[in-house]
């Protein structure tokens, strides 16, 4: 089925949310890292994976979810993080470390869990399939509704994790889905150099549920095969498996000089930023308005600004209780 | 007092731990290789296949990966699996779910996920099934914070440690030894096969045991070396030696104070471990001791552990590289000595 107007506009806000408060960690980020970078020192410490064009897939799939639906991300995860619903004010307090983050500075960018939306993200490719799975299960023997997403790159395709996962949620027919988001870079090798199949939907096949190749980056297209495997699995039908062409703006984390990619790739991605497109899309089809347009964008910047502000005021737990929640 | 005795072997109290648990609590089910109507290859699943049926007693395809990281998802949503991790030699293909999901999640949560899964696993060797089937690895999995780590060595310990740890909010390793679970092709040692109560109960987890009291030196062990050590301890009275054996029934939370209050009475410390020497379980022991008071040594504190090899199959080769009651006997008389 078709996004709707009301499911379009909010397809749009949320890549606009993610999109502006990416755009802002990154100006962050560079504090204190020039001129020399040093990834330990600035507000935002660590690593930093910023999901600059891949947000579509965030926004097609989460666009069927409700709170109690459950989500497992990857280390690149604010995009689908903000589709989800989770509190971004907690959430950019926990990127900058601080006492009111989402876990109080214990888990940072690549660990972010906000349990009144069940949305969890773990550091290692390939994490996060077999807790969907656990998810799903729970909830099929709970016979409690929703159904478990798990998202990851193209590169956890060629996991053991994503082959056991896919076949243990079939044998089982559970409500999971798993979305490959193929940015056509595992860091810097190419997915045609890694993985022995052109398109990893393929792979579905042998796990004997529906695999759907989605091309495009286009938020509508992704939301309409996402919105036939939630389908699915809300009723009962067991899982799926979506691959997502989607294209990486950024590096593979911020510092990464990006010269494995040929001459003239980063150019061309930019040119279809898909935020873009969709919003020239949605202003020539009549599904969003100069005003509504204007609107939607202050409204993004208010939400962004207030939850970097909120980051940047709040104090920073004490040292010593880095010794607290090893244990329930 | 218990009107009647009651013994059973570690397999059947673990069972009975987990199928009196399940009548009680719906979230709790059980999954993993062979848990299903085999009832588990040690026994220890018996009989909760046909009492629970498919849906809480679910055989897994071998993709420890998967069903390991399922336990961590469901455990997160609000089950309580019970995930059987057939021989803990195998963890090399599913540690990623074990220690940076399953025993990190609640940490990097600020406490907000809670993930109280159990992973029973059987551990030791003895018997020829070579070096990929017979390790006991305690030492790596109570090295990593985040997961509980109990060891029981009897079917006392082994019923109540399982509804402690089924009842735990946290993630629970629970290793069990395979020469203690009264299978009879694996040879099982006597003194494990004890009294049981038919009712529910929890043993502490993180409280260790004096198994038996003495005045001259303090015996440290867990699972099958705590039967070593009191074979050891019973030849030594003979010699007039008072040996007083403590079983750590809990690696983590490690009941330090145990250990150095026996310590102290006694003077003298020999840690048994089935498990490798060095960076292991024995260094913490004799560490938990001497960095609280080394006064209280009266001798350099002994360890009979596994060498730092891998395990061979040959018996004979097998068997000279194990902790044995002779072994402990020596250790234990050496302590002594110098001051005799």
């Amino acid at each position: 089925m078709n996004p709707t107007l009301e499911q379009k506009q909010w397809m749009y806000r949320h890549m606009l949310v993610s999109r502006l408060f990416e755009e802002t960690i990154e100006k962050i980020y560079l504090e204190g890292k020039t001129p020399v970078f040093n990834m330990a020192n600035g507000p935002i410490p660590g690593e930093m994976h910023l999901s600059n064009g891949q947000e579509p897939c965030a926004v097609g799939v989460c666009a069927h979810l409700n709170k109690e639906d459950v989500v497992t991300a990857t280390h690149r995860p604010h995009h689908q993080a903000i589709a989800k619903g989770v509190d971004l004010k907690k959430m950019a307090s926990e990127i900058f470390g601080k006492e009111t983050g989402l876990s109080g500075g214990r888990g940072g960018h690549m660990h972010l869990f906000d349990a009144d939306v069940n949305f969890s993200c773990s550091g290692i490719v390939g994490q996060g399939l077999g807790p969907a799975v656990g998810a799903a299960l729970s909830r099929k023997m709970q016979n409690k509704a929703g159904v478990a997403v798990s998202f990851f790159g193209e590169g956890a395709a060629n996991q053991g994790a994503f082959h056991e996962s896919l076949n243990l949620a079939a044998v089982w027919k559970l409500p999971v889905i798993f979305v490959i988001e193929d940015n056509a870079w595992g860091i810097s090798v190419a997915k045609e150099t890694a993985t022995a199949v052109d398109r990893n939907a393929v792979r579905a096949a042998a796990y004997d549920m529906p695999g759907v190749y989605v091309p495009g980056n286009d938020p509508d297209a992704i939301f309409v095969a996402a919105g036939e495997a939630v389908s699915r699995a809300r009723a009962g039908d067991g899982p799926s498996l979506l691959d997502i062409e989607t294209y990486r703006l950024a590096g593979h984390f911020m510092g990464d000089a990006e010269a494995y990619r040929p001459e003239g790739e980063k150019e061309d991605l930019l040119s279809k930023d898909p935020i873009l497109v969709y919003e020239k899309a949605l202003l020539a089809s009549g599904d969003l308005s100069e005003s509504d347009n204007s609107d939607i964008k202050e409204r993004a910047k208010r939400e962004v600004d207030e939850a970097i502000e909120f980051a940047r005021e709040s104090p920073f737990s004490s040292p010593e209780s880095a010794l607290d929640h090893v244990f329930a | 007092m218990p009107a009647k005795e009651r013994k059973l072997t570690v397999a059947r109290a673990m069972a009975e731990a987990m199928s009196q648990e399940m009548r009680i609590d719906e979230r709790v089910f059980v999954m993993g290789e062979d848990v299903g109507p085999l009832g588990g290859v040690f026994g220890n699943t018996r009989g909760l296949f046909e009492e629970f049926g498919e849906e809480r007693v679910r055989d897994t395809p071998i993709s420890e990966t998967a069903f390991m990281g399922a336990a961590v998802g469901a455990a997160a949503d609000g089950m309580r699996p019970i995930v059987e991790l057939m021989f803990v030699d195998f963890f090399g293909v599913c540690f990623d779910a074990i220690y940076n999901l399953m025993a990190k999640n609640t940490y990097f949560s600020g406490g907000h996920v809670n993930v109280p899964a159990v992973i029973m696993t059987s551990t030791g060797g003895g018997y020829s099934d070579g070096g990929q089937h017979s390790q006991c690895l305690y030492g790596t999995f109570a090295h990593l914070p985040g997961m509980k780590v109990v060891v029981p060595s009897n079917a006392f310990d082994a019923k109540g440690m399982m509804t402690a740890a089924i009842r735990d909010n946290s993630p629970v390793v629970y290793m069990f030894h395979k020469g203690l679970q009264g299978m009879g092709w694996l040879g099982t040692e006597a003194g494990a096969t004890v009294n049981v109560p038919e009712e529910q109960y929890t043993v502490e987890i993180g409280k260790a045991a004096t198994v038996s009291e003495g005045e001259d030196v303090t015996i440290v062990s867990l699972g099958m070396g705590v039967h070593h050590s009191l074979h050891a301890a019973a030849q030594l009275r003979e010699q007039g030696v008072s040996a007083e054996v403590v079983d750590l029934r809990s690696l983590v939370p490690l009941d330090r104070d145990h250990i150095f209050n026996s310590v102290k009475k006694t003077g003298r410390l020999v840690v048994v471990d089935e498990d490798y020497r060095s960076y292991g379980v024995s260094g913490e022991i004799i560490a938990s001791v001497v960095e609280r008071d080394i006064s209280i040594l009266r001798y350099p504190p002994q360890r009979v552990a596994y060498p730092d090899i891998p395990i061979p199959f040959a018996h004979h080769m097998e068997q000279w590289a194990l902790p044995n009651a002779e072994k402990i006997v020596a250790a234990c008389l050496k302590a002594i000595q110098p001051d005799e």
